[in-house]
């Protein structure tokens, strides 16, 4: 059996990040385990730009984004192992691997950085009735032929889904000479960021249709059109209300979830919100000495998030393998009101350096509110948002003093407020 | 000129091609898809039933049971996934107890093995019963099986041994001649001796096409909900409710490969191509379901699908038409169907020995091997067989473990995968969570690539279900 310091399962924007990061602490015993044939991850089918605004101070493409970090992997010589799939992990931190070089691979890590990002939602997930006829793609699927093989799933096109991904397909689509008929949501907002669908739809003529799903899905062999109806207050389609949309390809962005598979073989304890792990301020999960980062912890909208949280996963690992124990009391911090889930969930005091980010998501939209923050029963923060929206991740920084403040807090509670 | 031609390559049709292949005879099986197990056997409940529900004296009795007891040394012999993991049937009502008595008598009959279970009995084999259980029947005999992967089986197993299939092999009439049937297709015309109609739902117009005993097929559709495999342990029986007028009613049971699915409702129709689910059919099955387990997890459905039985209203129709000598019906099979097809298989065996008395296939092997399946074995089984051939170190549907070298072996087997369908009912790529997201691009490439076509050429499941249109901005004007 292999021996290495820190594994790191995923060489995606945020195991890639995170491998830097381990390397730059001084631990060179360190090996990526990447199951594509390229490091890169995801980053590698967006071509479009809006990557590296806050890391770069510059706009870069997905591949040029995860090629910054590709280049640092190289040149510090960080050993990585592609076309290599983890089969499985356990909660002594034995992972089984596979590759065609290799055979099967058994390694002993002393810790290991989960970083295996996450998958869309398929079809069945939204349990969409109709014909199981060709033509029907997660959006994802559809990017990584345009953009990645360079073929086209088809030329008049539906999306489901105003996720991101699907905001991008709608643009990359018509840019590749597709007809997009319509993006079409379920709810009364969308989940994507408000510059794609600028910068997507409205510059392109493409409309968005709130309120709306597909009820029906019509082909024998291939595609050819769609039912869709508006959504009423039972968030059931209303009757008399159905459209028929010709198109031969119908485009999924329904969600995404973190794919915790392994995690799950580890006995890692899993937030029933998220689908990611619950981590503490270090990003340890419930298994000692196992971290996680970026979507497979949680789905972030931008890959800068990505990397600055897997910069922090690097560190505490790092840290942990210098013998740091991450054990000792933990503040909860609970998610309420309109709040659906913080990372981390567990605070341990003494290793908040300065600052810690809490990430979060609300689980509606909210115009003219507040996010608080009570330590304990005593309100200490009370942010003005003009807007909050599912597709928006927010974050509330406690400080040093804030805990220094409150020194025998037990829990802190994050919740959307009114005045 | 033929011996025998088998209309339709579904689960009756391949087990009487493989019952047939023992003989030396010449035998043809024309299939309208372009694969095998494309019909009503690819879409089905999965169950290898004890044989409690038919009527006593029946066919359908009779070739249940017989069918039931073949399947250990089948599934065997074919290397196809089969377990018995018992069944089943729920009384949800003090009142309906005199009913699941008077039921099980039948069972009796039948000769089924069966136990009476009182509410806490039952609990004790299935903890995650629903309240309103009060009582059940227990049948140790039950069992699960993947339908597809079986027909897929026979059918390599009748190929190896001499059968000749023809697929995408659409027949548009039969003529009845002196000594011979002439079968129209749209590959031409084809003779022979005896026909042996096993076209599922299209069972009455073959039959209808020779005999003016006329029959008709109802395609009954019933529709399904498929979930991960993280709920496949939630019960380890198959779970059927006190049968109903329509049939067996909506069965929630573990799947062989560890999904749990639950269904059918049933529909009759008149269009025998409409394989679409429906919002209040899918609602109605969950909402049966609820009463037979106690929690069903909608969040883990990953998808959803219908099947067209072929019902008749009476038996299953089997043996030489009165007015057509050598055509011969397996006709109006639907469920027990699957179960009883081994014993179909042996029936039409029997009919043909009698007329023909034909001399055995010295060559006959009754042994075949499935596909490796890499996430069944030992990490010392996986490191010897990525030894021989590295493609099987290479994982390419992650959601079900499957190997290029799992995905190239379905290709170039007899009978081999053409299409996404194909491979996916021969390796179970793409037939995971992500529902084939992931492997799908990676899919197309490899069929592309052993095939020696374009990406372009490839479908998802034969006819005009290509995946992909053209090349990137083609369309631009």
């Amino acid at each position: 059996m292999q021996e290495y310091d820190i594994v790191i399962i995923g060489g995606g924007p945020a195991g890639l990040a995170a491998a830097v990061s381990v390397k730059e602490q001084g631990i060179d015993n360190i090996l990526i385990l990447e199951r594509d044939n390229q490091l890169g991850g995801i980053l590698n089918q967006c071509i479009h730009n809006g990557f590296g605004l806050h890391t770069f101070k510059e706009e870069l493409t997905g591949p040029e984004y995860a090629q910054r970090f590709i280049d640092k992997v190289e040149e510090m010589k960080i050993p990585y192992k592609l076309n290599t799939m983890v089969l499985d992990l356990n909660k002594d931190k034995v992972i089984t691997a596979v590759n065609e070089e290799d055979g099967i691979i058994e390694i002993k890590a002393k810790a290991v950085i989960l970083a295996m990002g996450c998958r869309e939602r398929p079809r069945g997930a939204i349990n969409i009735p109709g014909s199981r006829c060709a033509g029907i793609y997660t959006a994802g699927t559809a990017q990584k032929f345009v953009n990645v093989e360079g073929y086209m799933p088809g030329k008049e096109v539906v999306i489901l889904g105003s996720g991101d991904i699907g905001l991008i397909m709608a643009r990359r689509m018509t840019l590749e000479g597709a007809k997009v008929k319509a993006v079409v949501e379920l709810m009364p907002y969308s989940s994507g960021l408000k510059r794609n669908i600028v910068q997507c739809l409205d510059d392109f003529n493409i409309p968005l249709l709130l309120s709306h799903t597909v009820t029906d899905i019509k082909g024998k062999d291939r595609l050819e059109g769609v039912s869709i109806a508006k959504i009423g207050k039972d968030r059931k389609p209303v009757k008399g209300t159905e459209q028929y949309i010709p198109c031969d390809t119908l485009l999924l962005s329904v969600g995404l979830l973190p794919e915790n598979e392994l995690s799950r073989k580890a006995e890692v304890k899993l937030s029933k919100v998220t689908g990611g792990a619950e981590v503490d301020e270090s990003l340890q999960t419930s298994i000692e000495g196992i971290f996680a980062c970026g979507n497979v912890l949680h789905v972030h909208d931008l890959v800068d998030n990505v990397t600055t949280e897997s910069i922090n996963a690097g560190k505490s690992a790092a840290e942990y393998i210098r013998g740091k124990s991450c054990k000792g009391e933990k503040i909860e911090v609970i998610a309420t009101d309109g709040v659906r889930y913080t990372v981390p969930k567990y605070i341990n005091v003494n290793n908040v350096d300065k600052v810690l980010d809490v990430r979060f998501r609300v689980g509606n939209v909210y115009k003219d509110s507040y996010i608080s923050v009570y330590f304990d029963d005593a309100r200490e923060m009370h942010i003005k948002k003009r807007i909050l929206t599912p597709g928006e991740m927010e974050t509330v920084k406690l400080t040093k003093a804030h805990f220094e403040k409150y020194p025998n807090c037990k829990r802190i509670t994050i919740k959307v407020e009114g005045e | 000129m033929y011996d025998i031609t088998i209309i339709g390559a579904g689960v009756v049709g391949c087990s009487i091609a493989r019952a047939l292949s023992k003989y030396d005879l010449s035998v043809c099986v024309l299939e309208k898809d372009n694969d095998v197990a494309s019909g009503t056997s690819k879409a089905n409940s999965a169950i290898v039933h004890p044989g409690e529900d038919p009527i006593p004296g029946t066919l359908k009795a009779k070739l249940n049971v017989r069918g039931n007891a073949m399947f250990d040394k089948l599934s065997e012999e074919l290397d196809f996934p089969f377990k018995r993991n018992g069944s089943f049937v729920l009384c949800l009502s003090e009142n309906e107890i005199p009913e699941l008595k008077e039921y099980s008598k039948r069972g009796i009959a039948n000769g089924v093995k069966l136990e009476f279970l009182n509410r806490q009995q039952a609990l004790e084999k299935e903890p995650n019963l629903s309240d309103e259980v009060v009582a059940a029947l227990f049948f140790p005999t039950g069992g699960i099986v993947c339908p597809y992967e079986m027909t897929i089986a026979l059918a390599e197993n009748a190929f190896t041994n001499g059968v000749e299939f023809k697929l995408e092999t659409e027949v548009a009439n039969i003529i009845k001649e002196k000594d011979k049937y002439t079968i129209e297709t749209n590959k031409g015309n084809i003779e022979s001796k005896i026909v042996i109609n096993a076209a599922g739902i299209f069972s009455d117009v073959m039959n209808n096409f020779v005999s003016e005993k006329k029959i008709k097929i109802i395609p009954r559709r019933g529709q399904y909900c498929l979930f991960d495999k993280v709920q496949g342990d939630m019960i380890k029986s198959t779970l059927f409710q006190l049968p109903t007028k329509l049939g067996k009613g909506v069965l929630v049971t573990p799947t062989v490969d560890g999904n749990l699915l639950v269904g059918p409702d049933a529909e009759d129709l008149e269009d025998k191509y409409d394989l679409e689910t429906t919002q209040e059919g899918l609602d109605f099955i969950i909402s049966k379901a609820r009463k037979s387990v106690k929690d069903i997890p909608m969040r883990d459905v990953i998808t959803s699908f219908a099947g067209l039985r072929a019902h008749t209203g009476g038996d299953f129709i089997i043996g030489e038409v009165e007015d057509a000598p050598n055509f011969i019906n397996a006709a109006g099979i639907e469920s027990p169907g699957l179960t009883s097809s081994p014993a179909i298989g042996e029936m039409i065996e029997e009919i043909i020995v009698k007329k023909l008395n034909p001399r055995k296939n010295e060559n006959f092997n009754p042994i075949r091997k499935g596909v490796p399946k890499f996430r069944e074995l030992s990490n010392e089984e996986r490191r010897k067989l990525i030894a021989e051939n590295p493609q099987y170190g290479k994982i390419i549907c992650r959601c079900e473990t499957v190997t290029e070298g799992e995905i190239v072996n379905a290709i170039h087997r007899p009978l081999g995968a053409r299409t996404l369908d194909g491979v996916k009912k021969r390796t179970r790529a793409g037939m995971g969570r992500c529902q084939s997201g992931f492997c799908s691009p990676r899919v197309v490439d490899i069929l592309a690539r052993e095939l020696k076509v374009e990406r372009t050429d490839i479908t998802k499941f034969g006819g005009h279900s290509n995946i992909l249109i053209g090349k990137d901005k083609e369309q631009v004007k």
